[in-house]
């Protein structure tokens, strides 16, 4: 089902959540939300939800105009990002509620309810209450509850933030595969770039009540419409008025016509990859990111001079 | 060693506080209520202006509790999920039974329902009669036991927070379904404890009632006066008897409500 959120204006009292925002969804697709704390993307997705009303703008899901649709008739399945567990009812009874509202017949509850728990992989769990769970088990319960209804729509908000970093990259894999299998349309929102790039086929870069880009993961790396969406996306340095990707920074032992020098202030070593923070003639400093063995080669020590030639800058002086 | 000591000295202060303020005094009542046997104690409870007072205070009790419960939860909804001027307001004018002297709750509810005040011509002309008769009992007994329910839960469903009711509406359950399914059950310890508060207050009450029931023996006394009517009038057997049906009460209310939550558990637990 395609989702379309157009001129969306939703406002707090003082503070302007979304200002004439727009988002379009392609049927079947994985749309990412991505953006920081206060950037209006939560506040979107409620509006797509139902939990919130925009002040002005329409939402249509399908070819249905739900704008004034309660969150009951949209036929949407939402996950929250503390889960939103209903504590005294087991895991069973927990994926079952839609269901039970829906007052199907108990036989064939059951076994959508089994069918569920194995699709998440809780199939032992059907009897433990919510309190018995690990934090990574809760939010694919939330998960199997919000599948159990058939939405035809799925809206994830912060689905993994509660989340320690191992069961979230586990979980972030396994939302993919589950995507992949299922093909609900889905929207995630995130603030970690990383979870961004990893699971969606769209991400849509928001920022102060704003949407700053729309499009595929490599466009918005490769292509970032602003200075802001480059930062947000991935690591940045600037040389003079330019900005580049660390590992966008070339480094050698001699001067060519275009290198500027630098001196080695510190060298981090990440596993694969090798960090080397440089400073500038001009005082700055810049960080670049090579290979472990292009550092070997090299024999980078500190207070060593080098000699660095950025490629692939960017500049949006005239934007900003 | 020391460690322990001071550990058997707590224990021994906590035990002697609970002893000397609640487990004496109940003990004395039992045994002075009983000093003559149980013949004059059955007399006294059976007497026909005791079983009207009995009465009577259960109804009222019985009233308040059910329109405070209703109230209250109502009210708690609204308060723990909105935030402003209004809510501040209600907030503040829910404790104020608790602030007031019964004394001056019962004063005041004369000054809007007698025949002298505000409404009392208006409903005396279309029949009511409030003071010194059975509504004004209920009307003062609601009143003094009015916050403890709304108290109870405003703390609790500030904790749960709104995301369960929230899901349960993705999930398409309806406003009364969600309160059933899913707000309710995570409430109910907290509404029982409020509900036992309500009750036993109500069951207390004597300034309040007292001022505004006039305590005429036989038509708007409760049992709290009567105990006091009692007392003055030197029936000692009378009060202490009265005094432990009263007791009694409060402690059946204990029991039944305790009884309800496990019935529930259990079932839930299956």
């Amino acid at each position: 089902m395609t989702i379309h959120a157009e001129h969306i204006t939703k406002r707090f009292g003082d503070f302007t959540a979304l200002d004439d925002v727009g988002v379009e969804v392609a049927d079947g697709s994985l749309t990412a939300l991505l953006g920081p704390s206060g950037s209006g993307k939560s506040t979107l997705l409620r509006i797509i939800a139902g939990l919130e009303t925009p002040d002005a703008g329409r939402v249509v899901i399908g070819d249905e105009d739900v704008t004034n649709v309660v969150p009951q008739e949209r036929g949407i399945g939402f996950v929250f990002q503390h889960y939103a567990a209903f504590k005294h009812l087991t895991v069973r009874r927990n994926v079952a509620f839609g269901l039970e509202i829906r007052k199907r017949p108990k036989a064939e509850i059951r076994a959508r309810v089994d069918e569920l728990l194995a699709l998440v992989q809780l199939n032992g769990f059907a009897d433990r209450y919510p309190a018995q769970l690990s934090g990574g088990q809760r939010q694919r319960m939330a998960l199997a509850r919000a599948l159990a209804i058939e939405p035809s729509v799925l809206l994830l908000d912060e689905p993994f933030g509660a989340l320690d970093a191992t069961v979230r990259k586990e979980l972030r894999v396994w939302l993919r595969r589950l995507h992949e299998e299922q093909h609900v349309t889905t929207i995630l929102v995130t603030h970690d770039q990383e979870e961004a790039m990893d699971v969606a086929d769209q991400i849509v870069v928001m920022n102060h009540a704003r949407v700053e880009q729309t499009g595929d993961p490599r466009e918005i790396y490769d292509h970032p419409a602003n200075e802001f969406v480059m930062g947000f996306v991935g690591p940045v340095a600037t040389v003079g008025d330019e900005l580049v990707r660390p590992h966008d920074v070339d480094l050698a032992l001699e001067p060519a016509h275009d290198h500027s020098e630098a001196m080695v202030q510190r060298i981090v070593h990440l596993g694969f990859e090798v960090r080397v923070e440089l400073l500038l003639a001009d005082g700055s400093l810049v960080s670049a990111q090579i290979t472990r063995e292009a550092a070997e080669q090299l024999e980078l020590a500190r207070n060593q001079i080098v000699y660095i030639r950025p490629h692939r800058t960017r500049s949006f002086a005239a934007a900003v | 060693m020391r460690s322990k000591l001071v550990r058997y000295g707590v224990r021994f202060v906590a035990l002697g506080y609970l002893g000397a303020l609640l487990i004496a005094p109940l003990v004395l009542i039992f045994k002075d209520t009983f000093a003559h046997g149980i013949g004059p104690v059955w007399d006294a409870l059976t007497e026909v202006d005791a079983l009207h007072a009995a009465k009577l205070t259960l109804y009222a009790m019985l009233i308040a509790v059910v329109a405070n419960t209703l109230f209250g939860v109502a009210i708690a909804l609204y308060l723990a999920r909105r935030k402003g001027f209004l809510a501040t307001v209600l907030g503040a004018f829910i404790d104020l039974p608790l602030a007031l002297s019964p004394v001056v709750v019962g004063l005041a509810l004369l000054l809007v329902f007698a025949q002298t005040g505000w409404f009392g011509p208006w409903l005396n002309e279309h029949g009511f009669q409030v003071v010194f008769a059975f509504p004004s009992i209920v009307i003062a007994t609601a009143f003094v036991s009015l916050p403890f329910v709304a108290r109870e839960l405003i703390p609790v469903l500030r904790e749960i927070g709104e995301e369960q009711q929230q899901a349960a509406a993705t999930l398409g359950a309806t406003r009364t379904q969600t309160f059933f399914r899913i707000t309710l059950p995570a409430i109910r310890p907290a509404l029982t404890y409020g509900i036992v508060l309500t009750a036993a207050r109500a069951l207390g009450e004597y300034g309040a009632v007292a001022v505004v029931s006039g305590a005429i023996q036989g038509q708007t006394e409760t049992l709290t006066m009567m105990v006091a009517r009692d007392w003055n009038n030197f029936d000692q057997t009378g009060a202490y008897a009265t005094a432990l049906l009263l007791a009694a009460f409060a402690v059946i209310v204990l029991i039944v409500l305790n009884l309800v939550k496990p019935a529930h558990e259990r079932q839930e637990a299956t």
